[in-house]
């Protein structure tokens, strides 16, 4: 059923409305909830898919549902609709707007509305999907405060990979931080690119969805084995890599490939002169997970982040995947 | 006075993004001051180039004290500047969210990191700030507790309201924190508006700088005797948000007195234009912040009120 959770009136004859669709088993179920929401930076589209799937298997499937599920597929309706990050009008990021007030401005009014209605779940799932300058693999990013909660959590929900990073005092304002800060566990997962929907992956995150439904008792039908992901949680385990020079960016290899240092990942050229700025080669040996998609850059601009790890342990894991993938077909 | 180059970007297609300072006098580094670190901060920038050419006139003038250096940075963003935009022309990144700054890091973060090196040896900093919602401001100083400044030096400005600040997460990547957590004590001075220029209030803020600089020893000549400034916390100001949506009428400015039950403001619908909200004043007092949009969101401050007992008894 279709809700509405929180509403304010623009100027001109229109109602911001944030909306959610709670589906619920036939017979009013065991109580256990679980929270999908997406579409905080109005540029990242990747949990649109995601929302939909898991709806239309759940509709497919009543007979397995025994808890709620509510999918909240766009937090920031106007930013959606604008192509705009953040909230149009005040040019916001509305997910440095947590836990709102309902005595604040509109945006933190609608906040604070969000939060009261996401309290209380078993588990919620914030789906991102980078920006529009970089590309993810399938990844939970947890801050290691909650780590202790979270990462056994993360390690169902079919991700390639689980990065446990440092606490900042700048996230604190976060939809993630309010919600397990108060004790609602939330897993921020980012995956794909901003602008895009990568069907591929919003497949491998439903399937895990659906497994933790299944290990919270929200869900008994079939699910499919699920990947066990890699884990950065050292603070050196992850090597960024910025520009070193302003120009266009030509990407020279994929994402999710294990890469050894030095090697070559683009070059940033300048069309003007037909020359080479700079070769960009990775500063460690490990795995790929981010790689810039947007062409044009800044010096500073990210292009890359490396998951260290050595190519036997790289080996190691990819074999163990095949098999358990190969027992699980 | 010296021009400097703060801080430089090559670019491929733009003209080299550049910072460019002012520096008076040399020796210690006593006072920094920063304009415009968002595209849209043009009264700012504007309070800055009044401030270089008012400081231009008294070293000529043999009016700087020996021994002390000054440097104004008059926009930190002039890309963002040159194009309309309020954040990064790129990322849409905030300059004021990348403090300290990371030399390695992304670009704005490499920006924030080539110029806070330089403005962190100074012992006090001034930033020409702006809100982030669009209005009319009384110009008062602003600081950020910290447990830093003292809260005594900021009458030195000699502007009648000094607001203080409890800092909240999200501040914490901001130039006034850092400055403060550096150990620069840091002021924040806002003028009465942003993206239009107002004369009134840059000519007060600018000689209020100098009367700070008088009293701080840094340039010479006696201030002029002002008023101790009003301390005002949180509790002292009433915020008003209409409970709907429209076009924003006021009846009012920033600086007036208003009293308990006066209208001072409507909200009238769009389509009709009937009033269909009368906004009264909950309090005698004086209006501190003004929303000058035409239209207005609900549930959103339009006006910020002084409702503290010296404003009531006037």
């Amino acid at each position: 059923m279709v809700q509405t959770i929180t509403s304010v009136m623009l100027p001109v004859d229109e109602q911001l409305k944030i909306q959610k669709n709670r589906i619920t088993a036939e017979n009013g179920g065991n109580g256990k909830r679980i929270s999908i929401v997406t579409g905080i930076h109005g540029d990242e589209l990747e949990g649109q898919y995601v929302c939909y799937e898991v709806t239309r298997r759940l509709e497919e499937n009543p007979q397995y549902l025994k808890g709620i599920v509510d999918i909240y597929p766009a937090m920031n309706p106007l930013g959606i609709d604008s192509v705009n990050r953040g909230i149009p009008g005040f040019d916001l990021d509305m997910n440095r707007l947590f836990p709102g007030s309902y005595d604040g401005a509109m945006t933190e009014y609608i906040a604070a509305g969000i939060i009261d209605d996401l309290l209380g779940s078993d588990l919620c799932m914030d789906i991102h999907a980078s920006n529009i300058y970089l590309t993810e693999m399938p990844q939970i990013r947890i801050n290691e405060l909650h780590k202790r909660k979270l990462v056994p959590l993360a390690c169902k929900a079919n991700v390639d990979f689980v990065w446990v990073h440092g606490a900042s005092t700048v996230l604190e304002s976060t939809l993630a931080h309010s919600l397990n800060s108060r004790n609602t566990p939330t897993l921020v997962v980012e995956m794909g690119v901003g602008m895009r929907i990568t069907k591929e992956y919003g497949d491998q995150l439903t399937e895990g969805i659906f497994a933790l439904m299944k290990s919270l008792g929200i869900w008994e039908g079939p699910v499919e084995k699920t990947r066990k992901p890699l884990i950065g949680e050292r603070d050196d385990a992850v090597s960024f890599l910025n520009s070193p020079v302003s120009g266009i960016f030509q990407k020279e290899c994929n994402h999710g490939v294990w890469v050894r240092k030095g090697q070559l990942i683009g070059k940033i050229i300048d069309p003007l002169r037909g020359k080479i700025l700079a070769d960009v080669e990775a500063p460690e040996s490990g795995l790929l997970f981010t790689i810039r998609e947007y062409p044009v850059v800044s010096e500073g601009s990210l292009l890359a982040r490396v998951l260290r790890m050595s190519e036997e342990t790289w080996q190691a894991k990819m074999e163990k995947r095949a098999k358990q993938i190969g027992k699980a077909g | 006075m010296e021009k400097l180059n703060i801080f430089e970007i090559p670019a491929l297609y733009r003209d080299d993004f550049r910072i460019t300072g002012f520096r008076f006098g040399s020796g210690k580094k006593s006072i920094a001051i920063v304009g415009s670190l968002r595209g849209d901060e043009c009264q700012q920038i504007y309070m800055c180039s009044m401030l270089v050419k008012r400081l231009r006139e008294l070293e000529q003038a043999g009016e700087l004290t020996e021994g002390q250096e000054i440097l104004v940075i008059p926009s930190l963003n002039p890309y963002s500047m040159n194009i309309g935009k309020r954040f990064w022309s790129t990322d849409n990144t905030d300059v004021n969210r990348m403090f300290p700054g990371y030399s390695l890091g992304e670009t704005t973060q490499r920006i924030a990191a080539g110029v806070f090196e330089k403005i962190s040896q100074y012992h006090q900093g001034i930033q020409f700030a702006s809100f982030y919602m669009p209005g009319r401001y009384l110009p008062h100083v602003h600081i950020m507790k910290t447990g830093i400044v003292e809260t005594e030096r900021a009458n030195e400005f000699g502007l009648p309201y000094v607001l203080l600040r409890t800092p909240r997460p999200y501040d914490t990547t901001t130039l006034n924190y850092n400055w403060q957590i550096w150990e620069t004590e840091a002021y924040s001075l806002y003028s009465t508006t942003t993206r239009v220029l107002d004369e009134d209030s840059a000519v007060r803020v600018v000689e209020s700088v100098l009367r700070f600089m008088k009293v701080e020893g840094v340039i010479k000549g006696e201030p002029e005797p002002v008023e101790k400034p009003q301390i005002l916390s949180d509790q002292d100001m009433q915020s008003i948000r209409p409970e709907k949506a429209g076009i924003f009428k006021n009846f009012i400015n920033v600086g007036d007195k208003v009293q308990k039950g006066q209208e001072i403001a409507c909200i009238q619908d769009v389509y009709d234009g009937e009033i269909i909200e009368e906004i009264i004043a909950p309090h005698d007092g004086i209006i501190f912040f003004l929303h000058d949009e035409p239209l207005t969101y609900a549930n959103t401050a339009v006006c910020k009120m002084i409702v503290s007992e010296r404003s009531g008894s006037f």
